[in-house]
């Protein structure tokens, strides 16, 4: 039987706010266990939340980011179950009346636009954390996390497979980095999904059973995860058996998933309204304001970069995937010229990506700013240098050696363009080599190739290779 | 000399003039609570070192001619109120050993004020119950038949003995469904509960959070509008308390009172009003008609419907707002205990009353998937009904006014075995909660030597206008005036 696969997500998106969603207390992350949760976090007896007004305007933005609808009032709801890592007993998140609902994220995939989607996104406090080891019998509980900002983004289960799962993941991570309300630090949990995964007979309109694998912190373990769940559950199906509705966990180690808790198991949440909170009432002018903070999104930069800069679809895909790289570019560009833009996009995707990647070094910890990738792409551009040449002078430019002019005059690697120069070398490669002159003269074109290498090699790279070539027939045909 | 026979008025007059220190005002009641508090048990912990303390800094202020009215004025908080530093219960086992690290936004404001905390009166567990007979710490007996046991009404059983037994001048009370009122009345004193967002509840202990309101208890109304002075106002730490300017209470006391509309419910003398309580209640009808008060009769058709829709929404709320007390961070745990569920368990069981428990048990219940509809978001819409009647009637009339009970105090034990006969005590303050409203009850008379309350409420905000009501009738009666014998 051949099989649909059917997806949706559940992201949650760690908000960059200074504080708490509902206290003063600072959210940096890292900070000793139990050093940044005040009696607001660790709930105490007496205390109330006081919601972060910068909280609801960056979960506003992400709603006008991805075209959804904006709740003139929103609600926050208890979600009730116990847990050592959870103060209160209830999660202060929102239920029935979310902030954001009915947006959509365009994803691509194979080179094929698909829209995806987005049910709701709301607005939520993050619990603690338990830490199981070190402790002996017991258990530690480091509340630093409790009461952090969250926005929950929830898909449509219009997702067909693992890599449009990843797709729209990464799309979603771009988007919120952009927005500047996730710093998207997915190691430190900033951005994390479940993945809701079921499978059906090919043209079926019901949904299987599905099952929830939770907190996948990389794009890899989801695209690992969700394709385990999928052949898992073929095999149950295949073989005569049901899927039952759980919640599973992802071993990183074994790139499996194995069963948490049953829906049997499953807390009865008794969501009602927060009696201590007054609903959030966003009205136009609100919407309007936030509107205006909005950076230019991916797309439309995308957009602007192939209309402005006259690159590929591809390649402004690539420089529009972070905002960071984007700026970057933009910077490279404003000093080589729109006329020199194309090179410039060809460096910083090829040789500065590469060096970046063999690093592990995000593009804000670039050791070759854009100034300074630009004045060598200008050198390239002027002649000064060629690109064979520009690779070794980037090499040494990434090492600390200097801007591209100083080590271009250090290590005089300047180009040798002059054709009275050049003749002269020129000559003496004709002169030194007659017999694949003659070969040449004798019809065997191919050996032009054979007098540019010598050339280039006589001059150590340095030769305009676009001089060589005319000078070079000049002298070979004359 | 008698301070304890004097009002907060009376004393903040004899400070101002020198006439005696806070000091000696201090040693005084800590003296009183010393000799007459075993009788009581009103007080869960005395602060006597501090008390004095206070009362040092508070005269040390007035010499530097920086006091108010409540300079060095000594007073109880309710064992609900957090204070930083002193043992903070609740009425509960589960909080036995809990030292609040921070002061509640009411505490704080009053020690601005200058007041000096003798220290923290006993209450319903969790403020759970109308008799103080829920508390861990034993019940509280009511100054006016200790020898006959009576109750002294809950939950702010412990700050209504203290003041009525004067073991304090004032004391701070939390009024749910009529905890401040209910127990004011069976002790001959006056209580008010603002308006909800009138008074911060940071750092109040919560037991449902759409209900809970902090109010004063004192013998007068001059005396509640001195007090609730320095407790009201906004708090930014409360999203639910409400940024209106707070008025000046006691200069409103003596506006006159001819052309005022009171409306008089009429399901509010129905079946189950004692008679006594209503000859009080008709009484006081009278001295307002004198005053040129105008009596109108107004329907509230869905009163009947407070009772069970209290009962609803409070537990419900409670059984959300006690999920925290599990044993882990703080307050009591059970001892060798083998799993998590196991910890949870024990410790909740054991550190929570049976009154308590019966209500997380209905709040789980109606908040839970398939119930929730039928009874939680049906109470909420009932709740509507309850405010809309109150709106109709206050587009007739400026007040209304009724019996604060069904009848005076009662014996112990006499409705614990009954929880519903229990739940009937709040049946006419339940519904000012419920829609939110100012309301206050005042000594009315006494019936067979047993105080009874008569009960005024307001519009939302209008403090002003059922202190001055409450004062006018104070300034033509002496109810107010009647102490307990021995006290």
């Amino acid at each position: 039987m051949e099989w649909e696969v059917v997806i949706g997500l559940e992201v949650h998106v760690q908000l960059q706010t200074q504080s708490k969603i509902f206290s003063g207390a600072a959210t940096a992350y890292g900070a000793e266990p139990n050093t940044q949760a005040c009696a607001v976090d660790l709930g105490l007896p007496g205390v109330l939340p006081v919601l972060n007004a910068d909280a609801v305007r960056m979960a506003v933005k992400f709603g006008l980011a991805v075209g959804a609808e904006i709740a003139p009032r929103c609600v926050f709801a208890r979600k009730h179950y116990f847990y050592p890592d959870l103060p209160k007993g209830y999660q202060i998140s929102q239920y029935e009346l979310p902030i954001v609902a009915n947006g959509t994220l365009d994803i691509e995939v194979d080179g094929q636009t698909k829209t995806i989607g987005i049910t709701r996104a709301h607005l939520e406090e993050d619990a603690g954390k338990s830490i199981h080891e070190g402790f002996g019998d017991g258990s530690g509980i480091d509340l630093n996390r409790a009461g952090t900002p969250l926005v929950e983004i929830v898909s449509e289960p219009d997702i067909r497979s693992a890599a449009e799962a990843v797709a729209y993941l990464k799309k979603l991570h771009s988007l919120v980095r952009y927005l500047e309300i996730c710093d998207g630090n997915m190691q430190e949990g900033s951005f994390r999904c479940d993945a809701n995964v079921s499978i059906r007979p090919k043209g079926s309109d019901t949904f299987g059973t599905r099952t929830e694998t939770k907190n996948l912190n990389s794009f890899r373990f989801v695209e690992k995860a969700i394709n385990h769940e999928i052949e898992r559950q073929i095999d149950v199906i295949e073989s005569g058996g049901e899927v039952v509705q759980e919640t599973r966990l992802f071993n990183t180690q074994t790139g499996e998933t194995r069963a948490m808790r049953s829906k049997e198991e499953a807390n009865d949440y008794r969501y009602f309204p927060d009696p201590d909170l007054l609903p959030v009432v966003t009205t136009e002018s609100d919407i309007i304001g936030i509107r205006s903070t909005m950076p230019e999104l991916p797309d439309a930069k995308r957009d602007r970069f192939v209309e402005q800069y006259a690159l590929s679809e591809y390649d402004a895909g690539v420089l529009t995937s972070s905002r960071e790289l984007a700026d970057y570019y933009e910077q490279v560009v404003e000093y080589t010229g729109t006329v020199n833009a194309k090179l410039a996009a060809n460096w910083v995707m090829g040789d500065l990506a590469a060096s970046l990647n063999a690093e592990g070094l995000d593009i804000a910890d670039s050791k070759v700013d854009a100034k300074a990738l630009a004045g060598l792409v200008m050198r390239i551009a002027d002649d000064t240098i060629s690109g064979k040449i520009a690779k070794d002078v980037f090499v040494a430019m990434w090492a600390g050696e200097g801007d591209a002019d100083a080590i271009i005059e250090a290590k005089g690697l300047k180009q040798i363009t002059d054709p009275d120069a050049l003749g002269k070398i020129l000559d003496e490669v004709i002169a030194s080599n007659p017999a694949q002159l003659e070969q040449y003269r004798g019809g065997k074109d191919k050996l032009f190739g054979y007098f540019v290498g010598q050339a280039m090699k006589a001059t150590k790279g340095k030769a305009n290779p676009a001089e060589v070539n005319r000078l070079l027939k000049e002298k070979l045909n004359a | 000399m008698s301070f304890h026979t004097l009002t907060v008025a009376g004393l903040a007059d004899g400070l101002a003039s020198g006439q005696f220190s806070s000091r000696e005002l201090t040693q005084y009641f800590l003296d009183r609570i010393e000799q007459h508090d075993s009788a009581l048990n009103s007080y869960i912990t005395v602060t006597p070192e501090q008390a004095l303390a206070a009362a040092d800094a508070a005269d040390q202020t007035r010499a530097a001619g920086d006091a108010g009215p409540l300079t060095g004025v000594p007073m109880a908080h309710k064992d609900i109120f957090c204070t930083k530093g002193v043992l903070t219960t609740c009425g509960s086992k589960m909080l036995g050993n809990f030292v609040a690290p921070y002061d509640a936004t009411v505490v704080r404001q009053l020690a601005a004020a200058g007041v000096v905390m003798l220290g923290k009166t006993n209450m319903d567990e969790f403020a759970m119950g109308s008799s103080n007979e829920t508390s861990y710490f034993g019940p509280v007996k009511n100054p006016w038949g200790v020898d006959a046991g009576l109750v002294p009404g809950g939950s702010s059983g412990g700050s209504v003995a203290a003041v009525a037994g004067g073991l304090a001048p004032f004391a701070t009370g939390t009024d749910t469904g009529g905890s401040i009122r209910q127990p004011a009345a069976l002790t001959n004193l006056t209580g008010l509960k603002p308006t909800y967002g009138r008074c911060s509840r940071y750092g109040m202990i919560a037991f449902a959070s759409s209900l809970d309101q902090a109010g004063p208890i004192t013998r007068t109304a001059e005396d509640a509008a001195i007090v609730l002075q320095a407790m009201a106002g906004f708090d930014p730490a409360d999203s639910t308390s409400v940024d209106v300017p707070v008025p000046d209470y006691r200069a409103g006391l003596d506006a006159p009172l001819a052309g005022r509309k009171l409306g008089l419910p009429k399901e509010f003398l129905a079946e189950g009003l004692d008679d006594g309580t209503r000859a009080a209640l008709e009484a006081a009808l009278e001295i307002y008609r004198q005053q040129g008060a105008e009596i109108v009769e107004v329907s509230m058709p869905n009163m009947h419907l407070s009772v069970p829709t209290y009962y609803v929404v409070a537990p419900a709320e409670a059984s959300s707002n006690l999920a925290r007390y599990d044993g882990v961070r703080y307050g009591h745990r059970a001892e060798g205990v083998e799993s998590l569920e196991a910890l949870y368990k024990r410790s909740r069981g054991e550190g929570f009353g049976r009154e308590v428990q019966r209500r997380i048990m209905v709040g789980t219940y109606v908040l839970s998937a398939g119930y929730y509809d039928a009874y939680y978001l049906k109470a909420q819409q009932v709740r509507q009904l309850i405010a809309d009647d109150f709106s109709r009637a206050f587009e007739e009339v400026d007040a209304i006014i009724g019996p604060t009970t069904q009848g005076p105090a009662f014996a112990l034990g006499e409705k614990t075995d009954d929880p519903v006969a229990m739940y009937l005590n709040d049946i006419y303050t339940i519904a000012a909660n419920l829609a939110g409203l100012p309301a206050l009850s005042m000594p009315a008379g006494l019936v067979d030597g047993k105080p009874v309350g008569v009960q005024l409420i307001g519009k939302a905000f209008d403090e002003t206008g059922i202190l001055n009501l409450a004062h006018q009738f104070q300034s033509l009666t002496d109810h107010h005036v009647a102490r307990a014998e021995g006290f």
